[in-house]
């Protein structure tokens, strides 16, 4: 059962000593920036720089290689179904058709369709590093702090901390209840059949929700005496100050996707057409 | 003082471990199912609880924040458009809390018809209209291939809610203590 997850890893570089604030905005940029855009060329730049940063933050490949290799996985499925349900997507995109090879009828392999998938795919990839060195190098505590920061209420942050804080309890809890409930001969794998499976799976996940419950009323019963929510602010522990790292930082950001945008969408289409001449 | 339309403190606690049981049930509590590669997601089911109990905005935040936590540390990267449908699919559900007022400990044929209509109208409007759409206007994805996916996710969600969900609510009302339930001892 030990899945594998991400987590924050401790290292000393120059991304890691950027605020969790100025990290979090710079995410949300990028992510917005490869969201809205399909030109290839601000792709592709975003995708190499991307790996830049990926790089100066001395986080290894292998420490995330059990999720970069799931992605690809992932990717390949989605292109092989793009393909196979609209075919001709890129020559309604690109309005033009260069048959590559001919397969039959509608299944022709076409430039305009290769190129599209090709920019499908470098949308993933022009996100990933970025997400995923969002997610180590920046602890969850100065997360929580951050998403305060840029405006959410602090309620809905502190909800966020504590999820992060009670996710490694909450699996405890239920591998104990699994192991128990499977010591008892109460099975939730193939070797069972489906309805009974169904009435397995409940036997296991209604003792973690009652204990959970349990959780909430102990918890929310502490913070109450605490004085939780008594105060219009909240200052957090793990909240850093600005450096002069974290402005350079976050111009050089705005400055990339404004010019991504201008570039994307002066020509009124959010699709580079090479094939246009 | 406490303003009315703030979030109470057992509200925003329900949010927090909601989302940890959220995606400790999305990663670990599969269930396999006959068709390969697929499996029965029994942390949606969980949701419903969720919102029934706490309430919509309970409800949205849970699938907010859990689907998007369990997307970041399980994948690297989070799949928007299908993160804001499980925020939807919890608010709507949500919204029926008080017509089920599952607390007063009667979950009885009428509220398990209820339930089962809220929930599916609520992933209906999610997995077959919002994921699709959203999918198409930020990924610019081919229509019938996410149509396609919202409809399979979609179906397979609502049977594991009106099975699971339905069971696990039927549970939870048997722990509540029902009004006039005390019978005196002659």
């Amino acid at each position: 059962m030990a899945v594998e997850m991400l987590a924050y890893i401790d290292r000393k570089s120059p991304i890691h000593q950027l605020t969790g604030v100025s990290k979090l905005i710079c995410f949300i940029v990028w992510s917005s920036a490869a969201m809205l855009t399909y030109d290839t060329r601000i792709l592709a730049f975003l995708f190499i720089f991307s790996i830049v940063i990926f790089i100066v933050s001395k986080i290894k490949v292998s420490e995330v290689s059990f999720v970069l290799i799931f992605i690809l996985v992932f990717l390949f499925i989605n292109n092989l179904a793009i393909y196979l349900f609209s075919p001709q997507e890129g020559v309604k995109i690109y309005g033009s058709s260069h048959v590559l090879i001919e397969i039959a009828g509608r299944y022709d392999v076409t430039i305009e369709q290769i190129f599209y998938q090709c920019n499908v795919t470098l949308k993933y990839f022009a996100v990933i590093p970025v997400a995923l060195l969002f997610i180590v190098t920046t602890h969850p505590s100065e997360f929580a702090a951050s998403l305060n920061k840029i405006g959410v209420s602090y309620r809905i942050s502190y909800a966020v901390a504590l999820a992060l804080r009670y996710i490694p309890d909450v699996q405890r809890d239920f591998r104990t209840i699994a192991l128990s409930q499977q010591a008892r001969g109460i099975d939730m794998s193939k070797k069972e059949k489906l309805p009974i499976r169904i009435k397995n799976a409940a036997s296991i996940i209604f003792p973690l929700i009652l204990s959970s419950l349990d959780k909430i009323e102990t918890i929310s019963n502490a913070m109450e005496l605490r004085g939780f929510g008594k105060g219009n602010k909240r200052t957090w522990y793990s909240a850093r100050p600005f450096q002069t790292g974290d402005y350079v930082t976050l111009v050089v950001f705005g400055i990339i996707f404004v010019t991504a945008m201008v570039v994307t969408f002066h020509d009124g289409n959010r699709f580079y057409n090479p094939f246009e001449s | 003082m406490l303003k009315r339309n703030q979030l109470s403190i057992r509200t925003i606690v329900a949010i927090g471990i909601g989302a940890a049981v959220f995606i400790i049930l999305a990663k670990f509590a599969a269930i396999p199912s006959p068709v390969p590669n697929t499996s029965i997601q029994t942390s949606y089911a969980f949701l419903a609880l969720m919102a029934v109990v706490f309430g919509p905005i309970a409800g949205g935040l849970i699938g907010l924040i859990g689907h998007a936590l369990n997307d970041a540390i399980s994948y690297g990267s989070v799949w928007w458009s299908w993160v804001v449908v499980s925020m939807i699919v919890g608010l709507l559900i949500g919204l029926a809390s008080k017509k089920i007022d599952i607390e007063s400990g009667i979950f009885n044929t009428k509220k398990i018809i209820t339930f089962n209509v809220v929930q599916v109208i609520a992933q209906g409007i999610g997995w077959f209209l919002i994921a699709p759409a959203l999918d198409i206007l930020i990924y610019a994805e081919p229509a019938n291939k996410v149509f396609l996916q919202g409809l399979f996710a979609g179906v397979s969600n609502m049977v594991t809610v009106g099975v699971i969900g339905t069971l696990l609510l039927a549970g939870y009302a048997k722990t509540r203590s029902r009004s006039n339930s005390l019978t005196r001892e002659l």
